[in-house]
């Protein structure tokens, strides 16, 4: 029954899952049982930024949620994504132990290299792969709490909120540039070697990686989809669309968007989560406002208001980047730039738009 | 507090500085040496001051400095020191290096072999260049340690009897410096009376005043002490402490710790005064940065993410400008202030009629199309020009700083930034109320139809208002071409910044826009002496998140009905 | 939330004092459910409301009228909590003063408004506009996991088949007409079922048809509800008002029934005279 609710009049949305399954499917079998002379020989190259655009749409999808339903829009979720980054960089890191280059069995390389005694209270626990997700998911939501708890309770929005977003943004990546904050400053954290035992560059590692990215974005699509189909869900669009005629409704305004900021900062910890062991690396360029920005477009081009619109926003747009900078890489910034233009003028309900206006123009 | 650290730490104290002091002499010296010849090639020696000095005389003793031991040597030398000619410093500061050297045969030439090249040396009499073959030949008058250091203060001492009166400052300088030295005090109170210029007298008297510390009765002492209050030299502060902790009278303990005090509150003013300073100057950097979004931002309500690009535009046209005509940097720098204001504006009009006239009321979609806009302009300086930094050079006026007193300098940049901050301001707000232009700018801002059925062009105002704010954004840029490094990037690092300014100030408020930087720049620059610059600027954000909370609508807010909305 | 509080005669104190300042009050017999008591509302210097006093009686349907700048929006919005006044007190029934509380507090305590320009969830159906309006639990967890349940979904019904909506409730609400809107908007109010409705402009924008029809239920409403109408339409205001304030420049100028507020000299010069 709920699938029927998650599901119906939701063509674009199971088609879009449809796709997602099936390339769950696929691309394990292409990169491990596939051998390597065939041409449909998937190599982990591949399955590494097929599952690195798994995390950003799961990134898009969080940020659509209270965009494209709520009307908030973020310029700073890079910062919940990139907590949750951290958080799991630290676990890596700390699964590194005595393979790091100073073999020290607790502190990581960096610690060494800056000649701490000990590890830093912030560091206990995260040798638990557990502990690491469970911060990587609690970090974000708390720092979303704190910070949407004061914005929502004095009416900040609209523009207002989008700029300190950025400002907050900003704040995290000076702040993990310092070397004293204990995260590795501007080199971040990186060379990782183990994860849950397994080594992070093996291949089978990268298809799990893969996976277990994929069915987060599934069950994130549903996550979402079963917030926006609930009554939760049309308040939230009344929010979006007439604020005070809601409170005058009876609603908590400032509570429903708290909720739903603090739920989108813990999706955007989780693909934070999930993006650092695929790339191997975190460091403060995570935290710089550009990213931020750069993953609304992604949101933008596919369809705003439309949940599986960022999944494909965020495929497209990420697919076009990796094309683009290997092929004319003098051209990227270009066309980023001018796809941001002509999103906003022409097509401001995004690629999932063209479709839905055809569609509604039948009816 | 002083009175009670006793002796042995403040005599080991005592000692330990004297002792650093004599070191840090001893490796000034050779400096002095090299830079002297630097100063004087253009004045004949002895030539200006032949009628000031007893020439024959002066030259005769040079030439005795050869001859006997070294205690003649030290005679010769004290007596060249006391006669106040120009060269004799550069002389003495040879002869303790060992670079003063005399040809053997016949009545000796006395040479000066250069400091930085064994080849090169001058006539020391006559100043002119000698042959290298002559130098090898002449042989190195011999000096030893006591001499040494005798000739050490000696060359001070012929600077203070030097006729050119920065001369003496610095020689003076150097004297504070290197501590009291009693012996010289009948030498410098002569120097006293007939001392005219009003610097180097207070710095004789200073000088005295320190030798009195150490040597005069008490009356003496009390009467340095009064002369030393207040003195901002490291020096005198030493001294006066010293005195304070450890001078046998009572009375001199007390007035010397009063003294001292008075020091450190003077010295915490102007601590003070210089934090203020560097505030505001980094507030009217803020100031430049943001007084272009005050109006696409705060008047129009456009989210501009592209200002910031308009900076470098200005900046860069900066740069062309000086490619184009160089050689003449502060007529450069002229020219690109009207240049950067049209080429930016142009550009912010083009901006206006291609993008953000579609998208008035959709504060957030302009917003990212601005963003585009904003990568797109930064490729394009990448591709036109270089990935890498442009230099641009800074006129002399700019460079240097005003030396107020020991302890309180001001950069000259930072007060040509300063000024032109406000005079940017000012024209912005004349323009507003007092032009026709900004009249109808304010009206459409307050009821576009309104305005629009009052026979208003809001189209053509509209593109006139935004290219005014851009245009000030490329005014801007030419300032901040002077203080950072010009590049594709640099317009990213203005942006939050200036957003933050007209936010905290209130959105629609040049006055608001104006407190704002000034406060912002301000609070960053007292901060940061005590947590460093980047924890500055991430309290100074943290701070503004949590004011934009409390006040949501800045610091002067715009009331009314229509504010509401 | 119970109302009985409210239901509570008015305090003797207070009504001496309401006596005091504005004599011509003293026909209110039965109860006040709406005191607005010497509110002042300034914006940059223009006085919004100045020093207004205004008690409606519990089930009266009572119009105000005005010329622009009056001051009947601002007052909307000081008695949902809006605009924060500078001075002044808002009570509701006998002892709320709706000055300590938030809009929705004031919402879910029985005052509904219908915004001058209707305001409906345009991306909703006429259906979801009703349903969220549901005088139901509102907390943010309830509402994630909320069911109409049989009672609910008869009085949706019943509040559509009023509005005339139960063809259109698939309809998304952004696709009405104005005059549909408008009566989207009372429907979403009479979900609430509050205990005063204030109504600003109801007939904007209607058919003369709607109009009639907008004032039957008007006025079939008053009584178990009370309902306070600003509007502009003069004609609209006659066929309803059983009584009338006439506010000029943020205080009352005059109040009574639509007769004597017509033979008024100062309100025939600075307000219907422009009018007629």
């Amino acid at each position: 029954m709920l699938t029927r609710r998650l599901l119906t009049s939701d063509w674009g949305g199971t088609f879009v899952l449809g796709l997602l399954v099936a390339m769950l499917i696929a691309v394990p079998i292409a990169n491990l049982m596939v051998p390597p002379d065939s041409p449909y020989y998937l190599s982990s190259y591949w399955v590494a930024l097929l599952g690195k655009f798994l995390t950003f749409a799961l990134l898009a999808l969080a940020i659509d949620l209270i965009w494209g339903y709520a009307g908030i829009l973020s310029l700073g979720h890079g910062a919940f994504f990139g907590l949750g980054g951290y958080a799991m960089g630290m676990y890596l890191t700390r699964q590194i132990g005595e393979q790091g280059v100073y073999g020290h069995p607790v502190l990581p390389d960096f610690m060494v290299f800056l000649s701490y005694e000990e590890l830093p209270w912030f560091w206990l626990g995260f040798d638990m792969f557990w502990f690491a997700l469970l911060m990587a998911m609690l970090v974000p939501g708390l720092l979303a709490l704190v910070f949407g708890w004061l914005a929502f309770r004095s009416r900040v929005s609209g523009v207002y909120f989008a700029i300190i977003t950025q400002a907050l943004v900003f704040a995290l990546m000076l702040a993990f540039f310092r070397n004293e904050m204990g995260f590795g400053g501007n080199n971040g954290l990186t060379d990782f070697k183990e994860i849950l035992g397994f080594s992070v560059q093996a291949r089978e590692t990268r298809v799990a990686l893969f996976l277990a990215s994929g069915i987060a974005v599934i069950l994130g699509y549903l996550a979402c989809r079963y917030i926006v189909t609930s009554r939760f869900g049309r308040v939230l669009i009344a929010v979006r669309d007439a604020e005070d005629r809601t409170r005058f409704s009876g609603y908590r305004v400032d509570h429903y968007k708290l909720w739903v900021f603090v739920f989108s900062a813990v999706l955007a910890g989780i693909a934070g989560a999930l993006y650092v062991p695929q790339v191997g690396i975190i460091n403060p360029g995570e935290f710089s406002p550009i990213r931020s920005i750069e993953a609304v477009l992604w949101v933008a081009v596919g369809g705003r208001g439309s949940l599986f619109g960022a999944i494909v926003g965020a495929f497209a747009v990420n697919g076009a980047k990796t094309w683009f900078t290997v092929a004319y890489p003098m051209f990227w910034l270009f066309a980023l730039g001018a796809l941001f233009v002509l999103v906003t003028l022409f097509l401001p309900r995004g690629l999932v738009g063209l479709f839905r206006r055809r569609r509604e123009g039948e009816s | 507090m002083i009175r009670s650290d006793t002796s042995p730490l403040r005599q080991w104290l005592r000692r330990t500085l004297s002792l650093l002091t004599g070191v840090l002499l001893l490796l000034a010296l050779p400096t002095v040496a090299a830079d002297a010849p630097g100063e004087s090639p253009d004045q004949a020696p002895g030539a200006p001051y032949a009628d000031t000095t007893d020439g024959p005389s002066v030259d005769t003793l040079i030439r005795e400095l050869p001859a006997g031991n070294f205690n003649d040597r030290r005679r010769v030398a004290a007596a060249l020191a006391a006669a106040g000619d120009p060269r004799v410093a550069d002389i003495l500061a040879a002869l303790a290096d060992g670079r003063l050297l005399a040809t053997g045969d016949g009545p000796p030439r006395i040479l000066i072999r250069d400091a930085d090249d064994r080849e090169a040396g001058t006539d020391a009499i006559s100043g002119e260049a000698v042959a290298a073959d002559v130098l090898a030949e002449a042989r190195r008058i011999p000096v030893h340690n006591p001499l040494r250091n005798a000739l050490r203060s000696l060359v001070a001492v012929a600077g203070v009897a030097d006729a050119r009166p920065e001369r003496r400052i610095r020689s003076l300088s150097r004297l504070i410096r290197d501590g009291g030295n009693p012996d010289l005090v009948p030498f410098l109170e002569e120097r006293l009376d007939t001392e005219d210029d009003q610097r180097a007298s207070d710095l004789l008297k200073t000088l005295l005043a320190l030798a009195h510390l150490d040597t005069g009765d008490e009356a003496a002492r009390i009467e340095a002490v009064a002369t030393l209050r207040g003195s901002l030299l490291p020096e005198a502060r030493r001294a006066l402490a010293a005195t304070a902790a450890e001078d046998p009278d009572e009375r001199v303990r007390e007035a010397a710790m009063e003294a001292v005090e008075h020091a450190e509150s003077r010295i915490r003013f102007f601590r003070f005064s210089e934090n203020l300073f560097f505030g505001l100057s980094a507030g009217s950097v803020l100031l430049l940065a943001a007084i272009g979004l005050a109006i696409t931002f705060g008047v129009m309500g456009v989210i501009n993410m592209a200002h910031g690009e308009l900076i470098m535009i200005g900046a860069y046209t900066t740069w062309f400008i000086q490619t184009l005509i160089p050689g003449t940097l502060s007529t450069g720098i002229l020219l690109a202030i009207p240049a950067a204001f049209v080429v930016a504006g142009l550009v912010g009009i083009a901006m206006e009629r291609g993008v953000i006239q579609f998208l008035y009321g959709r504060p957030l979609e302009t917003l990212l199309a601005t963003f585009g806009i904003s990568l797109i302009l930064q490729q394009a300086v990448r591709t036109l020009f270089s990935p890498l930094n442009r230099p641009v050079a800074s006129p002399e006026w700019l460079s240097g700083s005003l030396n107020i007193n020991p302890v309180l300098s001001l950069t000259w940049s930072r007060i040509y930034i300063f000024v032109f901050a406000i005079m940017v301001f000012v024209a912005l707000i004349l323009v507003m109320k007092k032009t026709s232009l900004g009249l109808k700018v304010r009206a459409v801002a307050q009821n576009r139809p309104m305005a629009r059925a009052l026979g208003v062009r809001t189209g053509w105002v509209d593109a006139l208002t935004f290219g005014l704010g851009a245009g000030l954004a490329g005014v801007a840029g030419v300032a901040l071409s002077q203080l950072t490094n010009v590049g594709p990037n640099m317009g990213q690092a203005y942006i939050i910044d200036s957003f933050m300014v007209v936010v905290f100030g209130g959105v629609g408020n040049l006055w608001g826009t104006f407190v704002g930087a000034m406060g912002l720049g301000v609070m960053t620059k007292f901060i940061e002496p005590h947590v460093g610059a980047v924890l500055a600027k991430i309290i100074v954000l943290i701070f503004i998140i949590l004011f934009i909370q409390k006040r949501p609508r800045g610091l002067f807010p715009k009331k009314g009905r229509a504010a509401e909305n | 939330m119970s109302l009985a509080p409210y239901r509570q005669p008015i305090r003797r104190d207070r009504v001496f004092r309401l006596l005091q300042s504005e004599p011509d009050f003293s026909g209110t017999s039965h109860g006040v459910i709406l005191y607005i008591d010497d509110v002042s509302v300034s914006f940059d210097g223009f006085k919004a409301l100045d020093h207004l006093s205004l008690a409606v009686d519990e089930g009266e349907l009572r119009c105000i009228i005005g010329p622009n700048g009056a001051g009947k929006t601002t007052m909307m919005d000081v008695i949902t909590g809006k605009t924060r006044p500078d001075s002044g007190r808002v009570y509701f029934g006998r002892d709320i003063d709706l000055l300590d509380l938030d809009e929705y507090q004031i919402a879910r305590g029985g005052i509904g408004r219908k915004f001058q320009k209707p305001t409906v969830f345009e991306a909703l159906t006429v259906l979801e506009n009703i349903e969220l309006s549901l005088a139901s639990s509102k907390g943010t967890w309830k509402t994630l996991f909320a069911k109409v349940d049989p009672a609910q979904a008869r009085r949706i019904d019943e509040v559509l088949v009023t509005i005339g909506m139960q063809d259109q409730r698939r309809t998304a609400a952004g696709a009405l007409s104005h005059g549909q809107k408008q009566w989207l908007e009372i429907g979403m109010l009479l979900m609430q079922n509050p205990r005063v409705l204030l109504v600003d402009e109801p007939v904007a924008g209607m058919t003369g048809n709607e109009t009639e029809r907008t004032a039957e239920l008007l006025t079939s409403l008053a009584g178990d509800h009370t309902v306070i109408v600003v509007e502009h339409d003069m004609a609209f205001v006659r066929s309803i008002a059983r009584r009338v304030t006439v506010l000029h420049q943020g205080s009352v100028l005059a109040e009574g029934s639509m007769n004597q507020i017509q033979a008024d000299p100062g309100v025939v010069e600075v307000y219907l005279g422009e009018e007629e």
